[in-house]
């Protein structure tokens, strides 16, 4: 009876695993997915996937660019109302689901026009062949082979790529032997003086300014900033102000002004002494 | 003969160097030159923008209808923010100038305030032409200081490039007439003391920067340093550094530094004496390869929030810079956003922990807010926008408007095109607060070639 019961059991759960083994299999294939929740502002594959199934239902209409913006964010709302589900414009399990059914994703093709930067589209019922033209006529062959990730970054409001990157020239040539916090002091204050009125109203008015830094004046901001630099000025700009307003900063070992000295004095940070 | 060839080849290194050397100078030149003109056309704008702006607000004050004095209030606006950008231009970041420059833009604000609002139904107050009056004498003594500067200038040929070179060299004592000249202007300015703009004039510059809605007691430097060691949350085995801050602060705070011994992992963070509330706080930290989801670290920074008693808070925006994810988060009081008390977070997407967040605009203005019922309802206020606009969300928010103030507003967010545009309209007026294109992601430039 009891060896019996065994046998049972053990047939049983052979047979779970036969059933399971093609359950298990499908869904694999199905959800080429990672197990994220996808939300506004996300980069990486899974949005590169998500823009490209979108379009393949035609819900998207923009650049397949693996950055999860506005433009994206709309479409997965309209297909969330279109199929039915809960309207939150989250890519979760139920949504990502939905979408892997209704949809196919060409994934090589994406990847492959992706790295070879070439313009595409990748709408279902389209001859993917007919979707894709060769950025600047003879495509030159790609040496890299290293897979390039989202061709396009997120931005914050207000700032361009170039922007930042004449902030990080300016932080880094002013500041690259600081701390960390004391390089993201340094472009909090470039961006007080863009917004205070008694200095330009442009971040390059403001470090081009004559005589306002020295990184400017003996050509130090033409040094290649590292990543760190960049990170600074992204803080600053999405609202880190470590100085408390400040508007001037000195390093009081190599000032040569004495009116600098004269400034109300705010704190310390690294080498440089911040002031109103 | 080897003696000749050596003298040949000697003379001729001579007159090659001789020749060089003329060519770098010739160089040198054109490039002082070429500077010393920039900041001669600089100088010269200003003072033209100087006299037109002078001209200006003589003519506003000699307007009879005061429906047509908007256009010319515009052009005022326009000149002033023109004088500052040439202002900016001249090498005299290290000369107090900055009264003049306050002036300039005190009158800007004043003119754009006046010129935006529909003077039929609210004409200018005998207050603010008694201000336009004042202005417009001022502006007269500059114009003069200004004029004799630049009447010297044009006389004795003096140079910018000498004001750089005694800047530079910092003598003090050196006699050069534009330095002088320009002392002169920023004296007479300060002389002006604050100009009355009326009594609903914002000064932009004069934010609350007191933290007045802030509870609590004054805190000692040992409960700073308990409270940065439980944010910074880098261990038992720490340094801290305990400052105080320096006299021109607007506010007291405690500027605190955690370090770990061992790994030598750093955490700044500023803490207000008042209350001991966080206003900022970094970790320097390598981020390694991410790991978990922008989503999953939304969640992470809400939970941190929480645990930190900062309530009653939306998610506003969420983006993802690399490895970090950077969460703006603002105030809802009973359904309507409160956009001026923001908090941001950021974390790192290795390992799902807080790497940094900012609480200084939310903590300078929450507070209990008395928002009106609406004068319009959200039917006529969506009447109000451009109808190629699609609108796909709304609200009701409080915004900070152009000209600093708090409103209250319907929020739509909609799409046109391609382009995604927020839109405020005032619940009271109806008017059009704000419509802001919201960013698309950026094409990386790097490699297109």
């Amino acid at each position: 009876m009891k060896k019996n019961f065994l046998a049972a059991k053990v047939l049983l759960i052979i047979s779970l695993c036969v059933l399971a083994i093609p359950m298990i299999g499908s869904v694999d294939k199905a959800s080429a997915f990672s197990n994220q929740v996808i939300q506004h502002g996300a980069v990486g594959d899974d949005v590169i996937e998500l823009q490209s199934r979108l379009q393949y239902l035609g819900f998207y209409n923009g650049k397949i660019d693996g950055v999860f913006g506005w433009g994206t964010y709309w479409a997965l709302r309209n297909f969330q109302y279109e199929f039915g589900l809960p309207i939150d414009g989250l890519a979760g399990q139920e949504t990502k689901n939905k979408l892997v059914k209704a949809s196919q994703y060409n994934k090589q093709y994406v990847k492959e026009q992706i790295n070879k930067g070439n313009k595409f589209t990748h709408y279902g019922g389209v001859n993917l062949e007919q979707q894709k033209k060769p950025q600047g006529g003879t495509a030159a062959p790609q040496q890299q082979e290293k897979p390039k990730q989202p061709t396009a970054t997120n931005m914050p409001n207000g700032f361009s790529e170039n922007d930042i990157q004449l902030m990080a020239n300016a932080v880094y040539g002013e500041a690259r032997g600081e701390p960390y916090t004391g390089q993201v002091a340094v472009a909090a204050v470039i961006l007080n003086r863009v917004n205070s009125a008694t200095f330009p109203n442009t971040v390059s008015g403001v470090i081009f300014e004559p005589r306002a830094f020295t990184a400017v004046a003996d050509g130090q901001i033409w040094l290649t900033p590292n990543e760190k630099a960049k990170e600074a000025v992204l803080d600053a700009i999405n609202g880190w102000d470590p100085t408390g307003s400040a508007l001037y900063y000195f390093n009081p070992d190599t000032a040569t002004s004495g009116w600098i000295w004269t400034r109300p004095q705010i704190k310390r940070i690294g080498k440089h002494i911040f002031c109103k | 003969m080897l003696r000749g060839i050596l003298i040949v080849v000697l003379a001729l290194g001579v007159a090659g160097t001789a020749f060089w050397g003329y060519q770098e100078h010739r160089e040198k030149n054109a490039i002082l030159i070429n500077a010393e003109n920039n900041y001669q056309r600089a100088f010269h704008d200003l003072t033209y923008q100087m006299d037109l702006l002078h001209d200006r607000i003589g003519t506003t004050l000699a307007m009879n209808s005061r429906s047509s004095l908007s256009p010319e209030l515009a052009e005022v606006w326009r000149l002033t923010s023109e004088a500052h950008s040439d202002v900016g231009q001249l090498p005299l970041a290290l000369l107090p100038f900055n009264k003049t420059e306050e002036f300039l833009s005190n009158i800007g604000d004043f003119s754009y305030r006046t010129a935006v609002r529909d003077l039929e139904k609210e004409p200018l107050t005998e207050k603010e032409y008694q201000t336009l009056k004042k202005l417009y004498t001022q502006s007269a003594d500059i114009q003069q200081d200004l004029r004799k500067v630049q009447h010297m200038v044009l006389e004795k040929n003096l140079r910018w490039m000498d004001v750089e070179m005694a800047l530079a060299s910092n003598q003090e004592a050196a006699d050069n007439t534009i330095i002088d000249g320009f002392k002169t202007v920023e004296k007479t300015v300060e002389g002006y003391g604050e100009t009355d703009f009326g009594p609903a004039f914002v000064n932009m510059q004069k934010k609350d920067e007191n933290f007045k809605y802030l509870k609590g007691d004054e805190i000692s430097e040992d409960e700073a340093a308990r409270i940065a060691k439980k944010y910074a949350a880098l261990g038992n085995n720490v340094n801290i550094k305990v400052t105080e801050n320096g006299k021109g602060s607007d506010y007291g705070f405690f500027s605190v530094s955690v370090q770990n011994k061992k790994t030598k992992e750093e955490a700044d963070m500023d803490i207000t004496k008042k209350g001991g509330y966080p206003i900022w706080f970094i970790l320097d930290r390598e981020v390694a390869q991410q790991k978990i989801s922008l989503n999953e670290a939304s969640n992470n920074a809400i939970r941190f929030l929480k645990e930190n008693g900062f309530q009653g808070l939306d998610l506003f925006e969420s983006a993802q810079y690399d490895k970090l994810g950077v969460f703006t988060f603002v105030s809802n009081q009973n359904g309507v956003r409160i956009y001026p008390d923001a908090i941001r977070v950021k974390v790192a997407l290795d390992n799902g922990k807080m790497a940094a967040f900012s609480a200084e605009d939310y903590l300078k203005s929450h507070h209990q807010r008395d928002i009106p019922e609406p004068a319009i309802s959200k039917e006529e206020a969506r009447a109000k926008i451009n109808p190629q606009v699609k609108v796909m969300e709304d609200r009701r928010a409080v915004i900070i408007n152009d000209l600093n103030q708090e409103v209250s507003c319907y929020e739509f967010l909609g799409t046109m095109g391609e382009d995604t545009y927020r839109i405020y309209i005032n619940a009271e007026t109806g008017q059009e607060e704000k419509v802001e294109k919201l960013k698309n992601a950026e094409p990386i430039y790097e490699d297109v070639v």
